[in-house]
């Protein structure tokens, strides 16, 4: 595992999109050769998006040879609601960039049986070749997607109904109306995910200082599913400061002393 | 430089839209005439566009809509001899490049039998690259104040003692007229009303001698429109506003918005009294040009209606008088002005001319806005709102320059 220690959200914004820009560069995508890449929603990877953007105008990437697969998406919201997840990849990503719409994948929580749809988002991840790159966030409760606590570490992509304090949390998306929440979501499982090459987790905040000690210096528990990417080969935690405020000043201390090492991993190649 | 070809998806980019009352950067994506949800093709249909246009920057704007001209290159809409024979398309056409897509020819005060040649006529025509779209006539007069009659000649003035048969046996049939400008203090005039709100016609207070009460009567019938206010009606005064206190009534029906018509070449229209109507009710202000047949014209003498009209330092007066017959304006000037002389800002200033309009014309639905599924007509226009282009149901139909925009990739 890797853990990247810096200052500030903007700069977990900036590493993360670099290290995803260098990864698709390295990659050598073509028409032949798709890269495939993981996408979660929500305020902590919306600067990595912007910064992605910018590349993106700058001319310095190309999401042409890229395919994408969205960790989750709500049941019954209308596609073109604003907090639908298809809203919000349109809205923060999709649009600003080059990736063609039939390379975009997201489950959808409209669709007439929702067990199928899972199954052949599953199977459509598989058809890619797997995902090179899943990228995700975290909630306060260490959950990945929406495996809320006490989800199996082994899911594959399925309903799900959200935990209370998630639908409380999300209230404020909807007119701060709980009842206006929708209960249920698709989600890719806590094994899809580990069926990625590689993982990248997001974590910003003091809020998620305890979900960030959960995933990595405490043992593996379906109540913080994050924490099964303890076994995965390849999982890169990139974080502020303020998240680090649970961790040990050993942990922390160990993997700043690192970071000269972390670093050249997200510059450009030499 | 691109055909404008059956379900081909147009994607115009590096503009400034004005939409839900911002100016943003947005793409604005647009088929088969008419403006599209990008994010619903987008996961939809899965495809991209055939065309990406680059706008250089430019603010993207909602085509203007003018309810009020009388004419403009020589063509007056009230005289039957220079409306036959294409004088209708040489307006139609030549108001493109003032950001126009629809508008309101005007008739004014006119014997019966000229509203019978006239009126079939002008018929209700969508814009294309042949110039811009009709939206149906208005009517200024017959039913007006002898008072308050401006440049109509007097004798010509009539009222409806017999209520909605005078309004039928005057103009014939109805079936193109958009708007009636009428006078609300008439014997008969709040039944008038109804029955011309009845038949979809936009009944325009105006020419008028009325106090406040008579004009809130007559919003209360279904009036809902005023004609180039403070002109040709009598001023406010605080004991009686007249019709100019329509724009603070607290006596309209509830959430009534009051529109009215104002001619901002800051000749008709003092810029403080501009500036009055802007911050009192700035979401019923409407531009319009009330512009005669010499908009375009060089100075001289011209015939007007029945009238002998001279044209002078950007003046239109009945010749030999101080009485002012009509703008000589465009309508890419007044919003300039109204910009400049109310500081109002760009958003409001352009709405002025577009949402504002087409509000009063019950057409918002389809006109006036960028919203999705509405049709595609819009301008683009420099930062200081000098138009540039101008597109009608997704057709470029008319630009300043060779370079305004460019096609920047073609999906084959």
């Amino acid at each position: 595992m890797k853990l990247v220690i810096l200052d500030d959200y903007s700069q977990v914004s900036e590493w993360a999109a670099k290290y995803v820009r260098r990864r698709i560069i390295d990659f050598n995508p073509g028409p032949n050769r798709y890269f495939t890449l993981g996408l979660p929603t929500g305020s902590t990877p919306l600067g990595m998006y912007k910064k992605l953007i910018e590349f993106h105008k700058q001319n310095l990437i190309s999401f042409r040879y890229v395919k994408t697969f969205n960790m989750d998406e709500y049941v019954g919201l209308a596609q073109d609601h604003l907090e639908s997840y298809h809203s919000f990849m349109w809205n923060n990503f999709f649009k600003h960039i080059d990736i063609n719409p039939e390379n975009a994948h997201i489950l959808d929580g409209n669709a007439a049986n929702l067990e199928t749809e899972c199954v052949s988002f599953e199977k459509k991840i598989k058809d890619a070749g797997g995902i090179e790159l899943f990228i995700g966030g975290i909630g306060p409760d260490g959950h990945i997607a929406f495996n809320e606590p006490g989800s199996s570490l082994v899911s594959r992509t399925r309903v799900k109904t959200l935990a209370q304090d998630t639908i409380i949390a999300n209230a404020r998306f909807f007119g701060g109306d709980v009842s206006k929440v929708p209960t249920e979501a698709l989600t890719v499982g806590v094994g899809t995910v580990m069926d990625a090459n590689e993982v990248m987790i997001l974590i910003t905040g003091a809020h998620k200082a305890f979900a960030l000690h959960k995933a990595i210096e405490d043992g593996i528990n379906h109540m913080w599913t994050v924490s099964a990417f303890q076994q995965h080969p390849r999982t890169i935690f990139i974080c502020d400061e303020d998240a680090t405020l649970e961790l040990k000043v050993k942990t922390v201390k160990y993997f700043k002393s690192l970071m000269h090492v972390h670093n050249k991993l997200k510059d450009d190649p030499q | 430089m691109f055909s404008n070809a059956e379900g081909k998806l147009f994607q115009y980019r590096n503009c400034r839209i004005l939409k839900d009352h911002k100016i943003y950067t947005e793409d604005l994506w647009v088929r088969d005439g008419k403006i599209v949800n990008p994010e619903k093709i987008f996961f939809e249909e899965k495809i991209l566009a055939d065309y990406q246009i680059d706008c250089k920057n430019k603010i993207l704007a909602p085509g203007f809509i003018e309810t009020q001209i009388n004419g403009a290159f020589g063509v007056d809409f009230s005289q039957e001899e220079t409306i036959v024979n294409g004088g209708i398309g040489k307006v139609c056409k030549g108001l493109l490049e003032q950001g126009i897509t629809s508008f309101c020819p005007t008739v004014i005060t006119s014997p019966s039998l000229a509203y019978k040649k006239i009126l079939p006529l002008i018929k209700k025509t969508k814009g294309s690259k042949d110039g811009a779209g009709i939206i149906g006539v208005h009517v200024e007069g017959p039913f007006i104040s002898k008072e308050k009659k401006g440049a109509h000649k007097e004798e010509l003035i009539q009222t409806f003692d017999n209520g909605f048969k005078d309004v039928i046996d005057m103009y014939g049939d109805l079936s193109n007229i958009a708007i009636i400008t009428l006078a609300p203090e008439l014997h008969n005039s709040q039944q008038v009303i109804k029955e011309c709100v009845d038949r979809g016609i936009i009944v325009s207070l105006g020419h008028s001698m009325a106090n406040l009460t008579r004009g809130e009567e007559a919003i209360w019938n279904g009036a809902s429109y005023v004609t180039h206010l403070f002109n040709a009606m009598l001023p406010f005064h605080h004991r009686d506003p007249h019709l100019v206190g329509l724009l603070t009534s607290n006596k309209l029906p509830p959430d009534t918005q009051i529109y009215y018509g104002i001619i901002a070449d800051g000749i008709h229209t003092h810029p403080a009294a501009l500036r009055i109507a802007q911050r009192i009710n700035p979401k019923g202000l409407v531009l319009v040009t009330d512009a005669i047949q010499a908009m375009g014209l060089p100075e001289g003498k011209y015939k007007f209606g029945c009238q002998q009209i001279e044209i002078k330092d950007n003046r239109a007066t009945v010749a030999g008088t101080n009485t002012l017959c009509g703008s000589i304006v465009s309508m890419d000037r007044c919003v300039r002005q109204l910009a400049k002389s109310t500081e109002c800002g760009h958003v409001l200033a352009l709405e002025t001319a577009s949402l504002h309009p087409a509000k009063v014309l019950k057409i918002s639905n389809s006109k006036g806005t960028l919203d999705f599924d509405t049709d595609a007509d819009f301008i683009l226009l420099s930062e200081d709102l000098h138009v540039q282009a101008t597109f009608i149901a997704g057709e470029l139909v008319w630009q300043r320059s060779g370079d305004v925009i460019s096609v920047i990739s073609r999906t084959d």
